[in-house]
Order: structure tokens, then sequence, then C-alpha cells
């Protein structure tokens, strides 16, 4: 009835209900704005004040080169910032990442270097180690009922004592310089035509998908966002990859490193928010006894989420190994772990659970990883980088206590 | 009303027995489709009990459950769900940080391929709430910021998706408004109207009054009486619940009655009134 062409389609006028008037619609799609895309706007506009201040003290932070740099340092971060995800939001901790991550890469580099293996059956021996440690520890949370901040406060003792045995007297084990996997993360880049022409399909295609869902909506009488929305959204991301990899091209180009990584934190995301697997974490982050209720196997979604995060830890270990070129007693260790979580909330991850914005662990890796990388420049030591970071990190989480304190005092 | 029919659901001998408790004794309850059957009785008296009996939580250690005219075993809250009957928990069980749609839908998502079909679950969503003339202000909102008597209607709401024949609700006026319970009631109202058996169990007399046809009683376990709403004062109803000849209020009117008899005959009839 409603002509999708000429903007939000008006449901049937039924007298007894407020569902679906155009103002209801409008209401509606503003407060999915708000709630929704719009929630990152914080993180973007501390990401730009981050850029301003560092590159007003060293005008070679924004140069090409540094930012290849920048996107090969993220990587592993980010991977681990997924996994971190996942497990804060069924409001629990995973406190053993970074040993996990360590482990693997001792795993990689024995498995590798001293054994022999092909370098794609060390990673995946790597990997495979994090799934059973993951694993282990869910399982223990999940059906012996110790909190997980037990089980991962003692897997972080244990799996970095494994850590140690792996390694055993050599203390640290360099992968060959020329080998597969040193080439893979550290000298591995896009090329030049494909970056640009993925920097096109991507804006295509989320306005054709966009498009598409809006034109469903509309058979189905439901309100839509008014058409430019996507095309404005659509038109922004074009200029904006654009942008960014005729930059990057000025130097390397965009590492295959980072394009893994930010293909994990978008899988993760529609897994998170389009899958009835996603819906689930939701729904045990959110209300436990609602999801039981419902009829979701809640140690099912324990066990198998503290498995992926474990997983995705070996293989952000993995990632910052073979980048590195070695592995050595601390690897994983450090601010590994606390740079993952700090990553995590600064994305938008709440600590109670339930709660998560999009794109949380790229949003989050780059703030951290931009003022990590700022500092160096800078020649600052770890002493301000730990107290900046921290700042950070406490001013994230106090924005995002004052937005939800504001949500919840006008109610509706 | 229900007279000649065969009730939808239909309880009989029920007994049930916790340790050395014994929850509920001999009960019968019958539901008849397009019926609202409050379900009475003071705390304690068992009604919790029997819920969790039909809903399949707590099946009974005697007793026949027949359901459509079959008789059926209820051991677990799957085997009644697969029956058609539905509960609607005093906690509603519902997930603050998801929206209208996702809560509706909790457990039982609609697919379209590998991902889940949004559009298709907010149009039945938009079409259920309009259905039951819900007045809710937009089914994306977040669970979180809906008012009490909004969450209960996405609670019972969500009871609906199953198409169930029977309808549980536990307390579902508790701790709302005059507004918000008006609100509840007319919902009730509607569930009667689509042809399901509506079980109710409430405290609140005015509510009961207001929407039931049945009223069942349960005094210590075991049926204390069972009255036509229209034909019972809210009075007759309290001294089912409470036991008419033994209970305090009625101690106390004989006990003043037999003081002031000895003390002054004269004014033998005077306390009924005050009491």
């Amino acid at each position: 009835m409603a002509d999708p062409a000429t903007g939000p389609a008006v449901p049937p006028p039924t007298p007894a209900t407020e569902i679906g008037s155009p103002k209801e619609a409008v209401g509606g799609w503003l407060q999915t704005l708000r709630t929704g895309d719009i929630g990152s706007l914080p993180i973007i506009i501390g990401l730009v004040l981050i850029v301003i201040v560092f590159q007003s003290l060293n005008p070679t932070f924004l140069n090409a080169f540094n930012l290849v740099n920048l996107c090969l340092q993220i990587a592993a971060l980010g991977i681990m910032a997924t996994g971190i995800t996942l497990v804060l939001m069924l409001g629990e901790i995973d406190l053993s990442i970074g040993s996990v991550s360590g482990l693997a890469a001792a795993v990689l580099l024995v498995t590798h270097v001293d054994h022999g293996l092909a370098p794609l059956l060390a990673v995946l021996i790597a990997v495979l180690v994090g799934t059973l440690v993951g694993t282990l520890q869910g399982s223990i949370f999940a059906r012996v009922g110790v909190p997980s901040f037990i089980v991962t406060l003692a897997g972080l003792l244990i799996w970095q004592g494994v850590q140690l045995r792996v390694l055993g007297e050599q203390g640290t084990i360099n992968l060959p310089p020329a080998g597969t996997l040193v080439r893979w993360a550290q000298f591995s880049f896009v090329p030049r035509w494909l970056a640009i022409a993925l920097a096109v399909l991507v804006p295509v295609l989320y306005l054709v998908f966009s498009l598409l869902t809006r034109h469903r909506r509309a058979s189905a009488e439901l309100p839509v966002t008014p058409l430019w929305l996507p095309i404005a959204v659509a038109v922004i991301l074009l200029v904006l990859l654009q942008l960014i990899v005729a930059k990057l091209y000025l130097d390397r180009g965009v590492p295959w490193t980072f394009v893994f990584m930010v293909l994990i934190v978008v899988f993760f995301d529609w897994l998170l928010r389009r899958t009835a697997y996603g819906r689930k974490i939701f729904a045990v982050g959110g209300n436990i006894e609602a999801a039981r209720r419902a009829g979701i196997n809640v140690d099912a979604i324990r066990i198998s989420v503290f498995a992926l995060c474990s997983t995705l830890a070996a293989v952000s270990g993995v990632v910052a190994a073979m980048r590195l070129g070695f592995a050595n007693q601390q690897s994983g260790g450090g601010e590994t772990l606390i740079n993952a979580i700090a990553a995590a909330v600064i994305g938008g991850t709440s600590l109670f659970g339930g709660r998560t914005r999009r794109y949380a662990p790229l949003l989050g890796a780059l703030v951290i990883g931009a003022i990590a990388n700022g500092l160096e420049l800078l020649s600052l030591s770890s002493d301000v980088r730990l107290i900046v970071t921290g700042t950070v990190l406490l001013a994230a989480v106090v924005i995002d206590a004052l937005v939800q304190r504001s949500r919840t005092s006008h109610g509706r | 009303m229900s007279g000649g029919r065969e009730p939808i659901l239909a309880l009989r001998g029920i007994s049930k027995r916790f340790g050395a408790v014994q929850a509920l004794t001999d009960v019968d309850l019958d539901v008849y489709a397009g019926e609202v059957v409050a379900l009475v009785g003071d705390n304690g008296a068992g009604k919790s009990t029997l819920v969790k009996v039909i809903c399949g939580v707590g099946p009974p250690d005697a007793g026949t459950i027949t359901f459509a005219g079959r008789e059926v075993r209820v051991d677990s809250p799957h085997a009644a769900q697969e029956l058609g009957i539905a509960t609607v928990f005093q906690d509603l069980a519902l997930c603050d940080n998801l929206d209208v749609v996702n809560n509706l839908f909790l457990g039982r998502e609609l697919r379209r391929g590998a991902a889940l079909d949004e559009v298709e679950m907010e149009r039945r969503s938009g079409n259920l709430l309009r259905e039951l003339s819900a007045r809710i202000p937009s089914v994306r909102l977040p669970v979180a910021s809906l008012s009490g008597g909004q969450r209960q209607t996405v609670a019972i709401s969500r009871s609906l998706l199953g198409d169930p024949r029977v309808v549980l609700l536990d307390e579902p006026t508790a701790a709302l408004g005059v507004a918000q319970t008006a609100q509840v009631l007319n919902l009730i109202e509607r569930l009667r109207d689509r042809g399901l058996g509506v079980v109710l169990i409430s405290h609140n007399m005015v509510d009961v009054q207001a929407v039931a046809d049945r009223v069942a009683v349960l005094r210590l376990g075991r049926n204390n009486g069972e009255f036509r709403v229209g034909e019972v004062t809210n009075e007759q109803i309290i001294a089912a619940i409470t036991g008419a000849t033994q209970n305090v209020v009625s101690e106390r009117v004989a006990r003043l009655r037999e003081q002031t008899a000895g003390d002054d005959p004269l004014a033998a009839g005077g306390p009924e009134g005050g009491a």
C-alpha cells in the first residue's frame, strides 16, 4: 500500500494502538540510531581527538609509513579483543587470554622451528590448543559453577607455566626470517588494485543489502528508514575507505593481517547480532533465568563462548609471534591481557553483560593502538603510556555509565 | 455458560507431597475454552504448587490430567508447551537488553538462511500486539524502557506465540498501578475472546470480580468451593479462602458476641455491625 520510494511506509491505522503510526515510526528509528550505530560516536570523536593531539605533537604520526605500522600493530590486539568481547557479553571475564596467546605462540614456534612441522599445521595445532584450553575452562565454569574470574585467574598462571615448560631451556625461539609465517605477517600486503576494488565493493554491498532490507520491510508494511540514510552512509563509507587506501598505498599498503583482523571483527559482529546463536549470547548476558526458561542451553552457550574466546586469543598469539618473528617467555605477558579488555570496553562493551556496540573490538583496538603508537613516536616510555591508556579506559567507562544512567532516567 | 461442554483442561484428584508437607490433596480443576478461571487462596493454600503441576515444573504424585479429552502426562515444561499450555510467571523473565521483538521470539527465532529473519519477526510481533490491542510505543524498544504494564503485556503476548489453548497467569497485576492493571485486565479479556482457557492466579478480589467467569478456591491444599462470578460476593469468596467458620475474624466476632452477651444481654445484637 505504501510506495516504498516515497519515505516511511505507513501501516494501516488501527484506532486502539500506537504501533506503527508515522510519528512512532520516526521515533523508533531515532531510538535505534541513538542506541545503535550512532552509539559509537563518542569513540570515533575520541579517536579523532587522539589523532589531532598526536599529529600536533609529532607530524610523522599521520604519515603513511606510521599508519601502516599501526595497522600491523593492532591486528593481534583486535583479534584478542573480539574474543574477550564475547565473554564480556555474558557478564563474565577471561583473565587467561594473555597466557593462552603466549602459550599458542610458544606451541607454534616449538612445533614449527624445533620439530619442523609445516607452517600451516603448526598454526592449526597452536590454535587448537587455545580451543582446548577454552573448552576446559568454560566447562569448569559452566558445569562445576566456579566463578569465571577464579577459573581464568588459575588459567592465567597455569598456561603461563605451560608456556615456560613448552619453551624449555631455550627462552627465545626465532622464526626463520624469510619463512612463510614471517613473510605473511610482516611483508604481505593487499595488491593496490584489490584494495581499491574492495573499498568500492564494501560500500556497494552495504547499500545493496540496506536497500533489500528496506524493500522487504516496506513490503511487510513495517516502518523504514528514509532512503537518503543508507545512500549517505554508503557514500561516506566509500570516500573514507578510498582515502584510507590512497593514504596507505603511499607506503606499503594494507597489510593482510589487518584485513584478517577486520574480517574476524565483522564476522563476530554479524554472529552476535544477526544469528540465533548471537541472540542467545545476548539473552544469557541480559537475564540468565529468562534465557533458561526460553529453552536456551545456558551451559552450552557458556562453554562455546569461552572456547571461542580462547581460540581467538590463540589466533592473536600466533599473529603476534609471526609479526615479531619470535616467541619467548614474555610472549602474551605484560599488558596483553589488559589491553584486550580495555579495547573491548573502550569500544563500548559493558562489563555487566548483554551490551556491546558495533565493531567495538576494532574501534577499541584503534584507540589503544593509536595511543601506544603515538606515545612511542614521542619517545615517551611505558610509564606515560600506562597512565594515558588507563585514563582513556576510565573515561570510556565513565562516559558509558553516564549514557546508561541518562537512558534509564529518561525511561521510555 | 460452559455447562454442557467438555473442559479443555481437567484435573482430577491431584495430590502432591513435599516431604512431610501435603501440599495438595485430591484437588479438581476444570478449565473451559473461552473462559477465565480465577484460582484464589491464601498464602500456602497450594496455588503455586497447582500451577507447577499444570505447567510441568512439578508433576503430581497422584491424580490425572486430561487435556482436550485425552489423558496426558505433563512431566516437563516442554511437554506442557507441546500440549498448548503456556505459563506467564510472576517474574516475567524478560531480557532487559533485548527489544520487544527479540523478547517475543526468544528461544524460537525465525531464520532466513543462517541469519535471523528480523523483518518477519517484527511483522508478526506488530500483528500480534495489534490483535491484542496492546499499547507498546515501538516493538524495537528495549524492554528495559517499558512500564510494568507494558512488560506484563509483552510477557503475556510472548506466551501466545506458541499458539497455546490454555494460558496460566501468575499474579499478572501484582505491583501494577491502576491504569496498568486495567490494561492487563483488558488483555486477559481479549485472550478469552480468542477462545483460550485462562487460569488467573490472583490475590486481588477486585480483579477477580472484574475479569473472571469462575472462581476456584483452594484452602490448605484442598478444593474449598467454586463460584460463578456475578452470583457471589467478595465476602463469600474471602470466607471460602480463609475458612468461614474458623478464621480469626469470625472467631473474634463470636468471642465479642459471647462477651457482650454475658455482660449486657440488652446489647447482644450490637457488635455485629461494628465487627
